[in-house]
């Protein structure tokens, strides 16, 4: 088996005023040569104007498993939008 | 049972009915499966194979193009082919990337395909022996490669899904710059009007095995489709290519080397369409089985490139583990 390249994230902010998205991802030996190689495959057309890497191995992930117990209560908590407070007709501005 | 069809041993013994049914319900709601969800054995195996024989295409498939890029006539030409090139090495990247959400490393896909034990797509078996073959690869091939990518933008599978639309908006100029030199060649001497119908004749045939094994024969389709990994059957993609090739082809005053090939008015729903003549299907598996004109050839290019960047790799990954140590050395001292 050969040895392994680490695996880096790639993140491109389109323009200033916007954030860094992950674009997809590369194999580097380091972040240098990744930033490198981020510029060569992701932003041959104007894609952005700055670029993030990330080691993959280094990125910490919520557990798809535990999906109900992280993301449910979050759609139980109605009171927690605009929507859920009555408001007269009449009333301006709220 | 939905997996059992393509593996039945790797996937069916953990996999409940339940299990099954709820990812296929997901599936059916156009939810987008993603890396660390948990799916069927036979569904990540399908796109493993997919994905990994899709990236080879890609790779394998800029040896035919970048046998020209010394030779291109002119430097408009040469500055586009080598920018397709480069593309299509972006495309291999983006797809390699993909498949390695599903738990496959970039060195086993590799070896894979350098041990002669992955596919790649069958057309990049075959030589360019003129000019003109590049541009009918640019017209035909990566029109080809269009039709069957669009519909993968929408794979029920997200970093797959991600990749195509990444893609596809790079495809458009490859299949317009090979246009564009049929044009050039068919608007020029009676020398260049033969060499394109010359390479229209050699690549039409491979440009439509492009698509795959008829419907009746395609041992994977009717489980990718309902996956959602496929959305068009192969044969379904083919006759929309020929409908759309065909035209150009009238456009450009080159004749199609199909003397079967029929307007039929009933297909379509009403709106028409072209019917074909027979492929050659014992082609298309021997050039597929590693038996076309090139495919050594291929091979062996592709094993010298990973031979002789070894020594780079290797310099590149020492060189990272000295500045590592080299820092930690640094931080202990300073703290
Ligand atoms: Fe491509
Ligand atoms: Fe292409």
């Amino acid at each position: 088996m050969t040895e392994s390249t680490p695996l880096w994230e790639v993140f491109i902010r389109p323009r200033n005023g916007l954030a860094h998205k992950h674009v997809g991802s590369l194999h580097a030996a380091d972040a240098e040569m990744a930033l490198q190689a981020a510029r060569n495959a992701y932003t041959r057309r104007g894609e952005g104007n700055s670029i993030w890497v990330v080691a993959s191995a280094d990125i910490a992930s919520t557990d798809p498993d535990r999906n109900a117990e992280d993301f449910e209560p979050a759609l139980s908590k109605v009171y927690r939008h605009p929507t859920f407070y009555n408001i007269p007709d009449g009333v301006e501005n709220l | 049972m939905y997996s059992q069809a393509l593996d039945g041993k790797v996937a069916v013994k953990s996999e409940s009915m339940d299990f099954l049914e709820e990812f296929q319900k997901r599936i059916d709601a156009e939810e987008k499966i993603e890396p660390m969800d948990a799916m069927p054995a036979g569904y990540r195996k399908t796109l493993v194979r997919q994905i990994s024989q899709h990236a080879h295409s890609e790779i394998v498939g800029m040896l035919p193009e970048g046998n020209w890029i010394t030779r291109a006539p002119s430097l408009r030409r040469k500055i586009a082919l080598l920018a397709k090139v480069q593309d299509e090495c972006g495309h291999g990247l983006y797809l390699y990337a993909a498949a390695e959400t599903l738990g496959v490393s970039r060195e086993e896909m590799t070896e894979d395909l350098l041990e002669g034990r992955a596919k790649y797509s069958s057309i990049f078996n075959y030589p360019t022996l003129s000019w003109a073959d590049i541009g009918a690869i640019g017209w035909l091939v990566d029109s080809a490669a269009i039709m069957n990518q669009i519909p993968l933008c929408r794979c029920s599978y997200g970093p797959y899904a991600r990749a195509m639309v990444r893609i596809c908006k790079e495809e458009s100029f490859h299949q317009r710059q090979g246009f564009e030199i049929m044009l050039a060649l068919c608007r020029g001497t009676d020398r260049q009007r033969e060499m394109a119908q010359d390479a229209l004749n050699r690549w039409w045939w491979p440009s439509l095995m492009m698509f795959g094994p008829p419907d009746s024969e395609s041992r994977h389709s009717d489980q990718s489709m309902t996956w959602k990994i496929k959305r068009f059957s192969n044969d379904s993609l083919r006759r929309k290519f020929i409908d759309a090739t065909v035209k150009q082809a009238e456009f450009l005053g080159l004749d199609v080397p199909d003397p079967d090939l029929k307007w039929d008015p009933d297909l379509n729903g009403g709106e028409g369409g072209f019917r074909h003549g027979a492929i050659d299907w014992e082609e298309f598996r021997r050039v597929i089985s590693g038996f076309g004109p090139m495919a050594k050839e291929r091979l062996a290019a592709r094993r010298k490139a990973w031979e002789d960047g070894a020594w780079v790799r290797e310099a590149a990954r020492a060189h990272a583990a000295k500045t590592r140590s080299a820092n930690r050395r640094d931080s202990a001292v300073s703290s």
